[in-house]
């Protein structure tokens, strides 16, 4: 035994071996195979990828951190889907690259936000959200109203998507500039919040 | 859940956790096997930096025990839930039914109480303080974000305790507002009648609410009136609540009832969006906050207490 011992410890080489096999046990079982299941890489029914606009609203989200306080995965308990709506599904988040799943809800969850307030108080509550929820602590994002959206970098991030599967065709990438030329990233940020978790129907 | 694309990775998953556990097993005992409890204690059998040596102590018995256990349990979890690969588990369990048995016997639960208010009368409904309290927490839940938690709005999100209704304060009407939702739909008349046109019919709506305003304006804004507002606010401004117009004359103000306010509603138009909730919340809710909403009409005092 102590010759197995000493071996390990005075093989530099070896012990990086056995160490990096024994830490990477879970994540071969857990993480491996999951891309490697249809449940988890193909889209369900009614999932697209998205438009340039929304794209643009989700880099904004990412940017913001909206993350850091804001969930967007309804788990499977009454507590959430009465509140939320249908409980999440992993092939709802294919063409999110990162997923924005979030692990911390200072604000609600927002994987089915859309369609559940009009345009106008994503307007009025990005802005400043005492304006319509006076108890709310989220801080305001008024400069979203007034910043344009770049439309140079577009063409490039949907091409790096391709890249990693999203199945965007060469027209719409060459269109993608003139799509959200104009538009504020207040437009993109409501565009994309209204498009989250409406993809799929669920009736009660 | 059991789509792989190959059988393969079940094989993988279930040989990996077994392989895994068994060796964990066999360390922690090759480690313990050569326990002395008296002499002296061995040492790993290096030196270091001249006289540096390190106490080989076995592990401690009731730790090592725990540990054992620890493997057993996780055997018995393995056979008893799914975890390893495709297999089911003895007892059957999938995330799925275990929210689907929360979700049924919250309905055996309650049903028969939305059932018991479902079938009255909204008007009744609204009077009986069971319904009241239910209707008070489901409107927490799901209306304060935007007509607050006071059911007093805010600007361009009604207020819904002022008696004041833009698509009719009947029973049905609100019912009908909250299964259905609302589209407003004011057009913007900046470009059809001009700055000055915009502040002529400021002033007559002004006029029509009762206030001072300069009445040349008001005059000259009443004829724009007459041609252009008459099909919806109808020509004494009394609103029309088959279309959501609201009445002009009793000065409650959805977007702001200053001036320049009224001046921006007619100039750039307004689209409030009251979106639907019947397919979110189904038949029996919605009847509840509807009549939650009918009973706090004209009360100041608050009737959301939590």
């Amino acid at each position: 035994m102590a010759t197995f011992h000493e071996k390990i410890e005075k093989n530099i080489g070896l012990m990086i071996i056995l160490v990096v096999l024994t830490v990477s046990v879970g994540g071969l079982v857990q993480i491996v195979p999951l891309f490697f299941m249809h449940s988890t890489t193909q889209p369900v029914e009614g999932v697209k990828p998205y438009t340039p606009l929304t794209l643009s609203g989700r880099d904004i989200y990412v940017r913001e951190g909206c993350y850091l306080c804001h969930s967007q995965m309804i788990r499977p308990f009454r507590a959430e889907t009465e509140r939320y709506g249908h409980y999440s599904l992993a092939g709802e988040f294919v063409y999110d690259r990162p997923f924005q799943w979030g692990s911390k809800r200072t604000g609600p969850d927002l994987a089915r936000v859309g369609g559940r307030y009009s345009d106008e108080w994503h307007r009025v509550h990005l802005n400043n959200p005492r304006d319509v929820v006076p108890e709310s602590i989220m801080p305001s994002y008024p400069w979203l109203a007034t910043t344009q959206l770049p439309t140079d970098d577009i063409e490039a991030k949907m091409r790096a998507l391709r890249k990693v599967g999203v199945p965007y065709t060469d027209e719409e990438i060459a269109a993608a500039p003139a799509a959200i030329k104009g538009k504020t990233e207040m437009d993109a940020v409501v565009a994309y919040l209204q498009g989250l978790g409406t993809a799929v129907r669920f009736k009660r | 859940m059991a789509d792989f694309t190959s059988g393969g990775w079940s094989l993988y998953i279930t040989i990996v956790t077994i392989v895994s556990l068994i060796a964990l097993f066999f360390l922690a005992w090759k480690l313990s096997a050569r326990r002395t409890d008296s002499g002296p204690v061995e040492t790993s059998g290096h030196v270091w930096d001249e006289d540096l040596e390190e106490y080989n102590n076995p592990l401690p018995r009731w730790w090592l025990n725990m540990f054992y256990l620890t493997i057993i349990w996780a055997g018995l979890y393995l056979i008893a839930y799914p975890g390893l690969g495709t297999y089911k588990g003895l007892l059957g369990w999938t995330q799925q039914d275990q929210y689907e048995t929360e979700m049924a016997a919250a309905e055996a639960k309650y049903a028969p109480l939305f059932e018991k208010f479902a079938s009255a009368d909204l008007a009744q409904v609204a009077q009986d303080p069971e319904a009241q309290k239910i209707g008070g927490r489901l409107f927490s839940t799901y209306c304060t974000t935007c007509h607050g938690s006071d059911a007093g709005g805010a600007r361009g999100f009604p207020n819904l305790r002022d008696g004041d209704w833009l698509y009719g304060g009947e029973p049905a009407m609100v019912k009908t507002s909250i299964l259905n939702g609302r589209q407003g739909a004011m057009p913007a008349w900046g470009a059809v009648i001009g700055a000055d046109g915009v502040k002529q019919v400021a002033a007559y709506v002004e006029k029509l609410s009762g206030r001072a305003t300069d009445d040349a304006a008001a005059g000259q804004g009443q004829q724009l009136y007459q041609t252009n507002c008459v099909a919806c606010h109808g020509p004494d401004g009394k609103g029309n609540p088959m279309m959501g117009a609201p009445n002009l004359t009793d000065d409650i103000w959805l977007y702001g009832g200053s001036t320049e306010k009224i001046a921006e509603s007619i100039e750039k138009g307004r689209n409030g969006v009251m979106p639907a909730h019947g397919e979110l919340l189904g038949e029996a809710k919605v009847h509840l906050l509807a009549a939650y909403v009918l009973s706090l009409q004209g009360s100041a005092a608050a009737h959301y207490e939590d």
